[in-house]
């Protein structure tokens, strides 16, 4: 008995000091090299790919942004958010989270609604995201047919954070831009086209529209 | 080119370049199971270990050393958390519950990855990288060592020797993960996943104002989670989270990482038992099943069956527009054939047909190709299955690989495959029995039972991705859920080792004219019939009932 009880301590002090020294290998010694390697040779990117606008950083070019008017009551957290119809608008986000546990921080929680497609939230959503951007892209010689909204515009990402749009969201909001921002049709379209990034190698991915990077773009054009 | 035939694409391109690193990384692997030679820093940890790497295990000396690391795993991960609100390098987040730092230290150690926390709000560097991420590691070693112990039961004769788990362990780990993660994380960073120390991260937004990001060591935890068939995110949104997987490439190249370790070890198989041809109609079994469900998959999501995808026109609801529908399905399939758990979709919100694939892929057993040895040791099993069946059915004593399939190896196999159906039935069957699992679910009806049914097969099936609508954040689900990973993880491995014993003690008999062919087209046919069987047999009721009703509604 006490053999068994002297064997199985020793087993265990072998497991212990087995996992300590593979911590030191794989949860020390491995991340930092390649941290090192990943500041050394990808430094922007290794550390979010902030991107610039008029010499301030004013976002990642990887996570998605909301583009709201300012709030009427900034304390007012049931406030509805109503989009600044000025900028090119995401994908909806009804599945981010807010921070609930270390609350001394506000971080933005990434997350999906997790709703399943015969769940009558889910139909409501997409109704009235389906509503709102049919009136808000519909201007004076555009009609926006409610067929022709794509699902992205409509659906909320996995991550609540999609830097993207589909190009056909992106076309669908050509005409109110133009119009809000005093703009020709024709140059917000190149605008578009521009910042159209197609699919990797052209065939991993889907095509996509990077919404900030777009309205840093409009934004300059609009102050020429 | 429409989103479909970019999907085939994709898919064709991702065949490929698995075909093109399979003979290479399946016979490297046998080599590092095989060989006398101890690298320098293998023969210091070793010394710091205090084990003789040359010292062969019986069965139970070997199953002892998997059970006591893995003890020792879940202890010190436990703590950890418990303490994380002292540790410093935390950012100064609180200690984990009790409750959650159980199911959370069950969970990475089983190589589940289930997460009822939300990474970038609970978990600070020191848990991340110095705990979890460590776990990723060895727990696939682990089950990769589990996997080669089985091997060698049939590769040798009169012995009843399996090996040395710690130099099993130790190499799977410097050998074979470790150089791969490095090359797969420098390939994420330099398409854009993180990798600092800074914290979190305040940055200005376009409309004035600023957000706040948990930087860290994403990009080395994301390589290892998936060529380790582990699944935990850094993020909460996991691979869907831009930081984590950036764009389509990355997409793609994270399920290479994922399948590409569990398909090489049916190379290795084929390479220690002396004949690759075996190891053929195995990895020929994982291919059909792994092509079928990604087809389906696709012809589910794109047809988009439900009442607020055909408002929405399209199935766009959890997934990113950079991946789209096409790398969504392929990712979703392969993280479900698979232990890995990882999602770069919410699998809540696929079609109804689309989760019942995802569920069923587990239920299988994940064997196709399944996790880092974990899948080549449940397809063996399934062989041993179906070269009994076969025996039964001709009225011959059935063998497999020179082994007799006697009484004795045919009760393992049978305890074996009757452990994770009953943890999954019973827990789910008493989860629906309590009133307080309705306040868990986001959805109701079907789906909402598909929450629940999904959590326990996620768990006890060592997989870990969630129908997440349900709020599994409780003392009943952090602690039954924990429970079923524990038990779905290291019970089958006891009747793994206890099989492998046996067989390595027999004398192999002559192959004859009567004996069965396992390294022939037939018996790749025999061995999914096989497959499917089982499972579809255990767990139609329940899938009729989720996400079959779903389905079949809209």
């Amino acid at each position: 008995m006490n053999n068994s009880i002297g064997n199985t301590a020793r087993l265990l002090g072998a497991g212990l000091r087995a996992l300590l020294v593979l911590t030191v290998v794989c949860g020390v010694i491995y991340p930092l090299v390649v941290t090192g390697i990943a500041q050394a040779a990808f430094g922007n990117k290794a550390n979010g790919s902030e991107i610039k606008s008029g010499g301030q950083v004013v976002g990642s070019a990887l996570i998605g942004q909301r583009y709201d008017l300012p709030k009427k009551d900034p304390d007012n957290a049931d406030e509805a958010a109503v989009p600044d119809l000025k900028w090119f608008q995401p994908r909806p986000s009804n599945g981010l989270g807010t921070n609930s546990i270390n609350t001394q921080y506000q971080l933005l929680v990434s997350g999906a609604t997790n709703l399943s497609g015969d769940n009558e939230k889910l139909i409501q959503q997409v109704k009235d995201a389906k509503e709102a951007v049919v009136e808000d892209n519909s201007v004076p010689g555009y009609r926006v047919d409610p067929a022709d909204v794509p699902a992205d515009a409509v659906t909320s990402s996995g991550s609540g954070l999609d830097p993207q749009i589909s190009p056909a969201y992106a076309k669908l909001q050509v005409h109110r831009v133009a119009e809000k921002n005093h703009l020709d049709v024709g140059q917000v379209e190149r605008l578009v086209a521009d910042h159209t990034d197609g699919r990797v190698l052209g065939f991993m991915g889907e095509p996509g529209v990077n919404v900030l990077k777009l309205n840093i773009a409009l934004k300059e054009l609009t102050q020429k | 080119m429409s989103p479909v035939v970019a999907g085939v694409l994709q898919f064709a391109a991702l065949a490929v370049a698995l075909g093109l690193a399979y003979r290479p990384l399946g016979d490297y692997m046998a080599r590092v199971y095989s060989s006398d030679k101890h690298l320098r820093v293998e023969k210091w940890i070793y010394k710091a270990v205090g084990a003789n790497p040359t010292t062969e295990m019986r069965w139970p000396a070997y199953l002892r050393g998997v059970l006591a690391f893995s003890l020792v795993s879940v202890l010190f991960l436990y703590l950890m958390q418990r303490l994380q609100g002292s540790l410093p390098g935390s950012l100064g987040f609180v200690s984990i519950p009790a409750d959650q730092a159980f199911n959370t230290a069950a969970s990475f150690v089983a190589n589940t990855n289930w997460q009822s926390y939300s990474g970038e709000q609970a978990m600070g560097h020191v848990v991340q990288t110095g705990g979890l991420a460590v776990q990723n590691f060895v727990s696939a070693a682990v089950g990769i060592a589990v996997a080669v112990a089985l091997v060698r039961g049939f590769a040798r004769s009169r012995t009843g020797e399996l090996g040395n788990f710690w130099a099993d362990l130790v190499r799977g780990t410097v050998r074979i993960l470790l150089p791969v993660s490095v090359l797969g994380a420098i390939v994420l960073v330099a398409c854009g996943a993180i990798q600092n120390f800074s914290g979190i991260h305040e940055v200005g937004q376009f409309m004035g104002g600023s957000q706040q990001w948990n930087g860290g060591a994403v990009a080395s935890q994301e390589a290892i989670k998936e060529l380790g068939t582990n699944g935990g995110g850094y993020f909460n949104a996991n691979s869907a989270h831009p930081f984590e997987n950036p764009n389509g490439f990355t997409n793609l190249f994270e399920v290479f990482l994922i399948l590409v370790i569990p398909f090489a070890l049916t190379r290795t198989f084929g390479r220690m038992v002396g004949s690759v041809k075996q190891g053929y109609a195995i990895l020929a079994t994982m291919v059909t099943i792994w092509v079928g469900f990604t087809a389906l998959m696709m012809w589910t999501e794109f047809h988009h069956g439900g009442p607020a995808f055909d408002l929405a026109g399209g199935a766009m609801e959890g997934k990113e527009n950079r991946f789209g529908i096409g790398g969504s399905s392929i990712f979703a399939v392969a993280t479900t054939l698979t232990s890995t758990g990882a999602v770069d979709a919410f699998h809540s919100s696929l079609t109804g047909f689309g989760g019942g694939i995802t569920m069923l892929g587990m239920q299988l057993g994940e064997i196709a190709p399944g996790g880092t040895g974990s899948g080549l040791y449940g397809m063996l099993i399934m062989a041993v299955i179906a070269v009994f069946i076969a025996g039964l059915m001709v009225g011959r004593t059935p063998e497999y690989l020179g082994k007799k399939i006697g009484t004795r190896e045919i009760k393992f196999v049978a305890c074996y495959i009757l452990v994770t159906p009953a943890l999954v039935l019973i827990f789910t069957a008493v989860a629906m029995a309590m009133p307080s699992t309705l306040t868990s679910m986001t959805n109701t009806g079907a789906h909402g039972f598909s929450e629940v049914l999904y959590a326990y097969t996620s768990g006890a099936n060592n997989n870990g991705s969630a129908f997440a609508g349900l709020n599994a954040n409780t003392p009943w689900f952090n602690t039954s859920i924990g429970l079923a990973m524990l038990l779905g993880r290291f019970v089958p491995m006891v009747f793994v080792l206890a099989l492998a014993g046996s067989l390595a003690e027999q004398t192999p008999i002559p192959e004859t004219a009567g004996t069965l062919r396992t390294n022939k087209p037939l018996f790749t046919g025999l061995l999914v019939g096989t497959v499917m069987i089982v499972a579809g047999l255990t767990y139609f009721p329940a899938l009729a009932l989720g996400p079959l009703a779903e389905g079949l509604a809209s």
